[in-house]
């Protein structure tokens, strides 16, 4: 691949329910600590039986951090904290170049929405139209891009859990073209009853702390977050004082085409993603070091996801792990979050650990990697998997000196 | 930007086909349009009908028709784009955990709720694998699914794309949007445009194009280029200048202007501006009093566009008869200035 067509990494961001920033996310991967616990912010009937991964903060602390007014949608106070430390890690004055902002959530403001509903049920003339002016998920990216002075574009993406991995390939497609020199590109989504109780309707939630790619694992725990990656062109990269450490090479985006919500048993979707991305990427399977799960730790994901991971791949397979056991599922946030620790797997020549793996899916030929692993990273595969088929694959690499 | 062809299109929308908006246009009084829906049975398993919620079974259905017109059956990508996604099975699911307090509520408005419902059952219609994305960028969203459709093309990763803008009204989002002070509540489709009033008249509508990087014999339109801009502070009009020199195209090339006028007092001046400085001299025509304001209506009149063009026929105004070239312009809520530039083939 030639320099030119080279996208890269100058700047992350991240807040999840293991760190408010990208060295808390470090520390607690490193240390093996989870973010899952039994519901504290959140108002829920499901409080005490449905664990799940919140940022720890409150609104109003998130607002400070921020910057941004308390009352507005906790899912763009999250994208606004990620995003800022994305664009401070980065160091570039935007100001210099063509810069978009691609964000991605599954709901919007729907946080504040649902606080909304009950008084407008009884009397369609009452509730605070405050709380809905930011209902739509593109309201929600709009107010971090103007917070962030981004103008030359700004969209939003939605396609369920791969949202935010779309986000990237498209901020790095946009880049390639020459359409843009730097782009913002990531996800948020802040947990809702909306969500948790449609996950709940679905029986896909464990009432225990998720155990992803174990052979009697039992669902999903959701989490919430946001995570932005700064993506620049050569030219960009060429004035940063620090060179980036990663790459974006290879990304795809495919349809399972089998069921609205559940997976094809083959995991065709899934396979067609992978390939795909690899073959952006120029890499065979073999030269993969690490894939980050999807893996959201649902019998339906992670039996398909490993059929098609059997597929592609032989012996010896690469390490692989699902950091949802630490994150929980952070729905449209996910990509992005797991993109940055890819970011960081190659960084810092890291596998992070895939918790609570007690026993390996028996008709797999391989399994998820249980320990903090050091070892060189070239290569990360990272799956992001959603409703309606949509499944995306990107590839990241160590840029070599 | 290489140019593509429009090869089909086909909206499900307050009017029940082009042909008949030329003869005899759908009128509406009140508020709001509403979608004249077809016979779902054409394309859909009845018994998935009665679970679809509107949008999905309008979005499903344009996009059938659009691609049967090409003969087409597996296009390489399938880019959608909406700014408020499936809201009745939202609303339903919503309510529901409302009235029974978390409890008791079944999956399936849930599983329709999420915004790419309508590209996914589009995707399971055809089976088909390929490249599948939503764009849910307010009054962009359609735009943003428009600019992926084209830098799919570009990048050499498909040459056949269909893209859409769907969406839909239901009565609780109109019952809470009306209260925004965004409609005239005596309307009038017949006297919208240039009415000296506030407010406009919601719309919604399906549209689906399938876009072609070659020439297919049956095609209805070259599709030059097309631009969004956000939220810009600059002069407009400069904008659209600088669109059409990048296209070397100019003012006196175009053949008829299709502006967003919306009948709202607070707009008018806006598009009559655009109109009086930069198109004084061509023929021009409006066309959200055919199908109503909402965010992605700019698909509406893009359907409206090819269609003028592969028929010859411009609505509403004999003297420009057979345009050979067609800019869109359209700003919703002034906040996302976007240009279509379109010829014959």
């Amino acid at each position: 691949m030639s320099n030119e067509q080279s996208v890269y990494i100058a700047g992350t961001g991240v807040i999840s329910a293991i760190g408010n920033n990208v060295t808390e996310n470090l520390a607690s991967l490193k240390a093996g600590k989870a973010g899952i616990r039994a519901m504290q912010r959140l108002e829920s009937v499901h409080k005490n039986t449905l664990p799940v991964a919140e940022v720890p903060l409150s609104n109003e602390k998130l607002a400070a951090l921020a910057e941004l007014p308390a009352y507005i949608s906790r899912t763009a106070l999250l994208s606004a904290v990620a995003a800022k430390e994305a664009i401070r890690n980065a160091g570039i004055d935007l100001s210099q170049w063509r810069t978009g902002f691609i964000s991605a959530n599954s709901v919007g403001g729907m946080d504040k929405t649902e606080d909304f509903f009950p008084e407008f049920l009884q009397d369609a003339g009452k509730g605070d139209l405050q709380m809905v002016v930011n209902h739509e998920c593109g309201a929600v990216t709009e107010i971090v891009a103007d917070a962030l002075g981004v103008k030359d574009f700004v969209t939003t993406i939605s396609t369920a859990c791969s949202s935010s991995a779309n986000s990237i390939f498209l901020g790095a497609r946009m880049i390639r073209q020459g359409q843009l020199d730097v782009v913002i590109a990531g996800g948020t989504d802040a947990l809702t009853r909306f969500t948790l109780n449609g996950f709940n309707t679905l029986m896909i939630l464990d009432q225990e702390y998720c155990q992803p790619f174990d052979e009697n694992r039992r669902g999903l725990n959701l989490g919430e977050g946001a995570a932005y990656l700064v993506l620049v062109s050569p030219k960009v990269a060429a004035t940063l004082r620090e060179q980036p450490a990663a790459q974006i090479t290879g990304w795809a985006n495919a349809n399972d085409a089998h069921h609205q919500t559940a997976s094809s048993p083959e995991g065709k979707g899934n396979l067609l993603a992978m390939e795909g991305a690899l073959k952006k990427a120029g890499l065979q399977p073999s030269a993969i070091d690490y894939i980050n799960l999807h893996g959201t730790g649902t019998n339906n994901n992670d039996s398909s996801e490993g059929a098609a991971i059997a597929q592609l791949f032989e012996a010896p397979y690469p390490a692989m792990s699902s950091t949802k056991s630490f994150t929980g599922h952070t729905l449209g946030a996910s990509g992005a979050i797991e993109a940055v620790y890819a970011v960081l797997a190659i960084r810092e020549g890291l596998v992070f650990p895939n918790l609570r793996l007690q026993t390996s899916i028996k008709n797999l030929p391989f399994t998820a990697t249980t320990t903090l692993e050091q070892k060189e990273i070239r290569h990360v595969l990272s799956n992001s998997f959603g409703f309606g088929g949509n499944c995306s694959a990107l590839v990241f690499s160590k840029v070599l000196r | 930007m290489s140019s593509v062809f429009i090869h089909s299109t086909y909206a499900v929308s307050p009017q029940l086909s082009f042909d008949t908006l030329l003869a005899n246009p759908e009128q509406y009084k009140g508020e709001r349009f509403s979608c004249k829906e077809p016979d779902y049975t054409k394309h859909i398993d009845p018994k998935l009908i009665r679970r679809m919620s509107r949008i999905i079974k309008m979005g499903t259905a344009a996009a059938m028709e659009c691609l049967l017109a090409a003969q087409e059956k597996s296009p390489d990508a399938i880019v959608t784009g909406t700014a408020y996604g499936c809201l009745a099975d939202t609303d339903q699911f919503l309510t529901r955990l409302v009235e029974f307090k978390e409890e008791l509520l079944s999956p399936t408005a849930f599983i329709q709720s999420t915004h790419n419902t309508v590209g996914a059952q589009i995707a399971l219609q055809l089976k088909c694998h390929k490249y599948n994305n939503t764009y849910v960028h307010r009054g962009a969203s359609f735009e943003a699914a428009m600019l992926d459709a084209l830098s799919l093309i570009n990048e050499g990763d498909a040459e056949k794309v269909l893209v859409g803008g769907v969406d839909e009204i239901i009565e609780h989002s109109h019952a809470i949007l009306r209260r925004f002070d965004l409609y005239k509540t005596d309307g009038s489709s017949e006297t919208l445009i240039g009415n000296a009033t506030p407010g406009t008249m919601v719309g919604e509508g399906a549209a689906f194009f399938l876009l072609d990087q070659n020439k297919q014999a049956n095609a209805m339109a070259k599709l030059d280029a097309v631009q969004t801009f956000y939220k810009p502070t600059g002069a407009i009009t400069a904008l659209i200048e600088s669109f059409l020199a990048g296209q070397e195209v100019y003012v006196n090339d175009i053949d008829l202007v299709i502006t967003g006028h919306n009948g709202d007092v607070r707009h008018n001046g806006h598009y009559d501006h655009i109109a009086r400085s930069l198109f004084a001299n061509q023929p021009a025509i409006t066309y959200k009093q055919y199908c109503g304001e909402y965010p992605t209506s700019s698909a509406f009149a893009l359907w409206l566009a090819s269609n003028i063009l592969s028929t010859g026929k411009v609505p509403g105004n004999t003297a420009a008869a057979s345009p050979k070239k067609i800019l869109i312009y359209n700003n919703y809520k002034l906040n996302y200035p976007s240009v279509y530039l379109l010829s014959a083939c």
